[in-house]
C-alpha cells in the first residue's frame, strides 16, 4: 500500500480533523444514546444545515448561520424536555419538519452553482480548513473538559433527570448544557462530515460502546476510540475504493456497531441447567 | 414555627386546568411520621412535590426546614430531603452500578466541582450495608429485583444524611415478600435516623403501622386527618375510597380488604 498520502498537507489536517470531530461527536453520542435523545440529534443537525444555507444565501458566515440555527433550536427543544409539557417528540418532530422545509427553501432560492451546499450536505473532510480544524479543537476540548469537570452531576442526570433534580443537581443547567454542547459540536463539524452525515457518527460509536460496558466511564472512553477509528478507517477506505470520505466514515462507524453488536456481552443468555429449577412444593 | 418542620399554607397547584391542590394547610412536627392515603388522583404525590420544591405553587406559602420555599432557597433545602419514588423503569444495560447510584445522593451535599473523597465513600458503604445491599454493590442497577431497586433508592435518600424523607409509594408494584421487607427497613430507618417521614401511598395495606398521624386525601383537599385508629375506620375509609372497605384484624394488626 502507498502511503505517501500521509505525507500532504491535506491527509494530515483530514487526519486530525477525524480524530477531533470523531472525540466531540462521540462523546456527545453518550448523551444522545443514554437519555433517549436521538431524535433531538438528528434535528439539530437539520437546523444546522438550515442556517448554514441561509448564510450561504445571504452572503454571511454559513458557520454563523449553522451555529444560530442549531442552538436556537436547543434553546426551544430545552424547556420542552425540561418541563416535560406537551409531547416531546411530536414537538421536535415539528420543529425537525420546520427547519427541513426551510433548509428547502434556502436551496431553491439560491441561484447559480450550488456546490458550497453540497459541501455542507455532505461534508468535505479532505478539503477541511485552518480555521474549521481550530473550531473543531477548540469544541472537542470543551466538551472533553466539560464532561470531566461535571461528570458527577452528568452521570446522575444520565440516570435520572427527577432524581438528581430532587438530590439538590441543577438538572436543567445541566440538560441545557448537553444540548448546548450537542448544538456547538454538530455546528462546527458540518463542514467536515456534512449535516446528514453527522448523525451516524453521533449515534454508532456511542451506540457500540453501549453494547459492550455497564461503566459510565468505560462507556465514554469507547464511543470516543470508535469515533475516532471510525473516521480513520473511513478516510483510509476513501483514499483506497475512491468513494465519498463522508459516506465512507458513517459506513465504518455503523461496522463497528454491528461487531460490538454481535459480540455485547448484554445480549448474551445465561445457560439454563436442570439444577437451576427452583424447587416445586406442589 | 418552633418544632414545625413543614408548615403550608392556604395551598393552590394547578397543571394547566386541573386543580391539583386546593387551599391545602398542613403543618407537620420533625420526629413525626406521617401517612398519606387517598385514592387516584387525589393530591398525595403533589403535596410531596410542594414540600421539596418539585411543585409549581399557584397561591398560598410553603416554609420547609425553617425557609420559605423560593427559586433561590430550593436547591438548598432539596439537599436535606430524601425522596424516594415508586419504583422506576430502569433499562436493564444502563450502565451504572449499585454503588454509583447511590453516590448519587452525596452530589447534592458535595455541589458543583468538588469529587467524593473518603467520607462520602465511607457513607455510602455504611447506607449499603444498612440497606443490606453491600454485596450487590458493583451490580449494574438494572439488573436488580424491584425489590432491591427500591432498596438502593432508600439508600441513595439516606447517603443525603437527610432531616426528612419523603416516600411516594415506595411498595407500589412489588411482590408482598418485598414489601413486607422495605416497610421493616422504613420503619427501623425512621426510629433509628430520628426523621421526619411523609409515606404516601393509595394501598391501606401498604401503610406503616408505625403512623403518627394519617392524612386523608380526596379531589385536592385534606379530606380529613388524625390518629391512625380514628381514621383508619370502615364508614371513614369507605367513603373516602368510593367504594366498601372491611377491616380485619390478625394477628393485632389491621388487615384492609375491598368488599365486593
Amino acid at each position: 500500500m502507498d502511503l505517501s498520502i500521509l505525507g500532504y498537507q491535506f491527509m494530515q489536517n483530514a487526519i486530525l480533523a477525524a480524530f477531533l470531530g470523531g472525540v466531540a461527536c462521540a462523546t456527545i453520542g453518550v448523551f444522545v444514546v443514554l437519555m433517549g435523545m436521538s431524535f433531538i440529534g438528528v434535528c439539530l443537525s437539520h437546523a444546522a444545515f438550515a442556517g448554514a444555507l441561509l448564510g450561504v444565501l445571504l452572503g454571511f458566515d454559513p458557520l454563523l448561520g449553522a451555529f444560530l440555527f442549531s442552538l436556537g433550536t436547543a434553546a426551544i427543544i430545552g424547556p420542552l424536555a425540561s418541563r416535560g409539557e406537551l409531547n416531546l417528540d411530536t414537538s421536535i418532530g415539528v420543529l425537525f419538519s420546520l427547519m427541513l422545509g426551510l433548509a428547502f427553501i434556502f436551496m431553491g432560492l439560491m441561484s447559480g452553482p450550488k456546490t458550497e451546499m453540497l459541501g455542507l450536505l455532505w461534508g468535505s473532510i479532505l478539503t477541511v480548513s485552518r480555521t474549521d480544524l481550530l473550531l473543531l479543537g477548540i469544541v472537542s476540548a470543551a466538551v472533553v473538559g466539560l464532561v470531566l469537570l461535571f461528570y458527577k452531576e452528568i452521570q446522575a442526570v444520565i440516570f435520572n433527570r427527577e432524581i438528581a433534580l430532587a438530590v439538590g443537581i441543577p438538572a436543567g443547567f445541566i440538560l441545557y448544557g448537553i444540548l448546548f454542547l450537542t448544538g456547538s459540536t454538530i455546528t462546527v463539524s458540518l463542514s467536515p462530515i456534512g449535516g446528514l452525515l453527522i448523525f451516524s457518527l453521533i449515534i454508532n460509536p456511542a451506540a457500540a460502546a453501549y453494547q459492550l460496558t455497564y461503566s459510565l466511564k468505560k462507556m465514554f472512553l469507547l464511543s470516543a476510540i470508535f469515533g475516532v477509528v471510525s473516521g480513520w478507517i473511513g478516510l483510509l477506505a476513501s483514499y483506497l475504493f475512491d468513494v465519498p470520505s463522508g459516506a465512507a466514515i458513517i459506513v465504518a462507524s455503523s461496522l463497528i456497531f454491528g461487531v460490538a453488536t454481535l459480540f455485547s456481552p448484554k445480549r448474551k443468555v445465561k445457560r439454563w441447567k436442570a439444577k437451576d429449577e427452583p424447587s416445586r412444593v406442589l | 414555627m418552633n418544632d414545625s418542620i413543614v408548615k403550608i399554607e392556604r395551598a393552590v397547584v394547578s397543571y394547566r386546568e386541573d386543580v391539583a391542590l386546593r387551599d391545602v394547610s398542613l403543618e407537620v412536627k420533625r420526629g413525626e411520621f406521617l401517612g398519606v392515603i387517598g385514592p387516584n388522583g387525589a393530591g398525595k404525590t403533589t403535596l410531596l412535590t410542594l414540600i421539596n420544591g418539585l411543585g409549581k405553587l399557584l397561591q398560598g406559602h410553603v416554609w420547609v426546614l425553617g425557609q420559605s420555599i423560593s427559586r433561590g432557597s430550593v436547591n438548598g433545602i432539596r439537599k436535606k430531603i430524601g425522596y424516594v419514588s415508586q419504583l422506576q423503569n430502569i433499562d436493564p444495560r444502563m450502565p451504572i452500578n449499585v454503588r454509583e447510584v447511590v453516590m448519587v445522593g452525596r452530589y447534592g451535599q458535595l455541589g458543583l466541582f468538588r469529587r467524593p473523597i473518603k467520607r462520602d465513600h465511607d457513607i455510602v458503604d455504611r447506607t449499603l450495608e444498612l440497606v443490606g445491599m453491600s454485596h450487590l454493590a458493583s451490580r449494574p442497577i438494572g439488573h436488580l429485583s424491584g425489590g432491591e431497586q427500591q432498596r438502593v433508592a432508600i439508600a441513595r435518600a439516606l447517603t443525603q444524611e437527610p432531616e426528612m424523607f419523603l416516600l411516594d409509594e415506595p411498595t407500589a408494584s412489588l411482590d408482598w415478600r418485598a414489601q413486607r421487607e422495605l416497610l421493616e427497613l422504613i420503619k427501623i430507618i425512621h426510629e433509628y435516623q430520628h426523621l421526619t417521614t411523609l409515606f404516601v401511598t393509595h394501598d391501606l395495606n401498604a401503610l406503616p403501622d408505625i403512623c403518627d398521624r394519617v392524612i386523608l386525601m380526596k379531589n385536592g383537599v385534606i379530606w380529613g386527618q388524625g390518629k391512625p385508629r380514628e381514621m383508619l375506620r370502615t364508614d371513614i375509609l369507605s367513603q373516602l375510597y368510593d367504594a366498601p372497605i372491611l377491616i380485619q384484624e390478625h394477628q393485632g394488626k389491621q388487615v384492609f380488604l375491598k368488599a365486593s
